[in-house]
């Protein structure tokens, strides 16, 4: 079978062969176990770790001794916020968040709701930003933590983390970010931005997955989060559990990459995603969803009215994106992402996301410009929905049969 | 999550893709489903003498299982009357398709669609619609 095109680097990254090879020597040779204090197999693995904490810490900007290995961002959502709900509940029990963050931090938090946290969702704006005048009204003495995503998965939009540091901050909360689809692909600089607790994970940057970080800020202020497993007290004792070094190792490398190509590869990719996006903008009733201007340089979601996303990604067999229907469901519910930017269910149901990536290739973009087109004319051929439009009928005023 | 072949097969080539005269009394239109819910399905028939279906077209906007389950239907109805057309039951269409639990909701899309289809024929000719009776969804 031939291989689709990969336009889903939003869902996860390949690995880069350069990440790989810097990681064989530790499932082998060098496969010592780095909390091992007493032998050259241990100081080996130990010192792979060390050169890697140095290395995502050049990334973000940050010291080696405030990053806390984890197996992922969702892990470190977790441990952030369920770490620091407990660490200070008494200084108050209120969280902040937004509805468009991913589960892992919605469900963390719902999940503190029932251990006695109150927590407010905000909207966001119809280009999926929040608004910080809504913010700065949610504040209370009461709130601890404010948690608002980097670069949102599904629309690619960068919310405005100085800003929000600077609210949080000024109301004695601190600042978290999840910053999963941020990390390696824009400039995130912890001090710069105000960040006191930031989750990532290595899969979304081209390195292997099962290692993320949570980044814990060590000065102004301190901050701390209860461990939520017990162990062996590694890392710091916010994180117990013998280190993925192999990972750990291969997450190091990845970063490191990251640093040194972004500049040129978030230019390459913008232009790629540039051209395919206004390329199919160009077709009838297509829509781009979320901001253009403060966006994540290699992701870009377009509704096609009148077709469905599910029955669009199978006629678009040769390409691997991702839909904002959720037909599959049991629930038949669209994106609630792309729902709370005020998207109709219709449109959200007409959703895909392409999410480009290190190996995209113009030839590739090209051929996803054009397996999209010809699928949307198919499928607008087969739906009466577009027949209507096309006849001026207004589908607003039908009665829809609810089923 | 994988399809079967036939519902490969009915995506790939539509059977009786299009529309007929919606203001002829010998053809019954029905409009199902809604936008919000991801699938609306149009079938349509035309029916000849002695109560037979001479003609059937669709067009559907929805995912692969729900176009594959009108375009059989479509298949199915040519040469029926109507009386048989009326027992086409939506979980024919599961077996013939294969389809999975999490898509049953389009079967029962296109048995409603060519219910609604058959009453809209009916009332034009001056005849009682059909009961029916509420399908789960």
């Amino acid at each position: 079978m031939k291989q689709p095109i990969y336009l889903d680097n939003n869902a996860t990254t390949p690995l880069d062969p350069r990440v790989l090879e810097a990681m064989l020597p530790y499932f082998t040779e060098k496969f010592g176990n780095a909390a091992s204090r007493n032998h050259a197999f241990g100081w080996v693995a130990e010192e792979g770790v060390d050169y890697a904490r140095e290395q995502v810490a050049k990334l973000i900007g940050c010291t080696e001794k405030e990053i806390i290995f984890t197996s992922g961002a969702t892990e470190a959502d977790n441990l952030a916020i369920k770490g620091v709900f407990e660490m200070y509940k008494e200084k108050g029990n209120h969280i902040i968040t937004a509805v468009t963050e991913h589960k892992a931090v919605l469900d963390t938090c719902k999940h503190l709701e029932k251990n006695g946290a109150r927590v407010t969702y905000l909207g966001v704006k119809e280009d999926g930003l929040i608004d910080l005048a809504e913010l700065e009204a949610a504040m209370t003495a009461e709130t601890i933590l404010v948690s608002i995503m980097y670069g949102n998965n599904e629309i690619g939009v960068i919310q405005p983390v100085k800003e929000i540091a600077a609210i949080a901050h000024k109301h004695g909360a601190l600042f978290m970010t999840d910053a999963t689809q941020a990390v390696g692909k824009i400039p995130v600089d912890v001090n710069a931005d105000g960040i006191d607790l930031m989750a990532f994970s290595a899969h979304k940057m081209y390195g292997p997955k099962g290692v993320g970080v949570l980044y814990v800020r060590r000065k102004n202020p301190r901050v701390k989060v209860t461990a939520q497993m017990d162990g062996g007290g590694h890392e710091r004792g916010m994180r117990s559990g013998t280190l993925n070094v192999p990972g750990i190792v291969g997450l190091g490398k990845a970063c490191e990459l990251c640093r040194l190509e972004m500049e040129s590869e978030s230019i390459r990719l913008s232009a790629l995603r540039d051209k395919l996006e206004t390329t199919l903008n160009k077709m009838e009733e297509s829509y781009v969803n979320g901001n253009t201007q403060h966006r994540l340089p290699h992701v870009a979601n377009i509704s096609f009215k009148y077709v469905e996303g599910e029955g669009l990604m199978m006629a678009m067999s040769d390409l691997a994106v991702s839909s904002g229907s959720a037909c599959t469901s049991a629930s038949l519910e669209p994106s609630y992402v792309l729902k709370s930017l005020g998207l109709s269910d219709d449109l959200a149901h007409s959703s895909i996301r392409y999410g480009l990536g290190r190996f995209t290739t113009e030839a590739e973009i090209d051929q996803a410009i054009e397996v999209t087109q010809k699928a949307v004319n198919h499928l607008r051929e087969l739906s009466p929905l577009w027949e209507m439009f096309k006849e001026g009928i207004d589908l607003s005023k039908i009665e829809w049969a609810e089923h | 999550m994988a399809y079967s072949e036939k519902v490969i097969d009915h995506y790939n080539n539509p059977r009786n893709v299009g529309t007929l005269n919606k203001d002829s009394k010998f053809v019954g239109t029905g409009l199902v489903g809604a936008p919000e819910c991801g699938d609306v399905m149009r079938l349509q028939i035309e029916v000849g003498e002695d109560n037979v279906i001479t003609d059937a077209k669709f067009k559907t906007f929805g995912c692969g299982s729900a176009i594959a389950s009108s375009s059989l239907a479509t298949e199915w109805l040519k040469g029926k009357t109507i009386d048989e057309a009326l027992s086409i039951d939506n979980m024919d269409i599961v077996e013939e398709l294969a389809l999975p639990p999490v898509k049953i909701h389009c079967s029962v899309l296109a048995e409603d669609a060519i219910k609604s289809a058959i009453n809209d024929y009916r009332v034009k000719n001056g005849l009682e619609a059909i009961v029916l009776e509420k399908s789960h969804h």
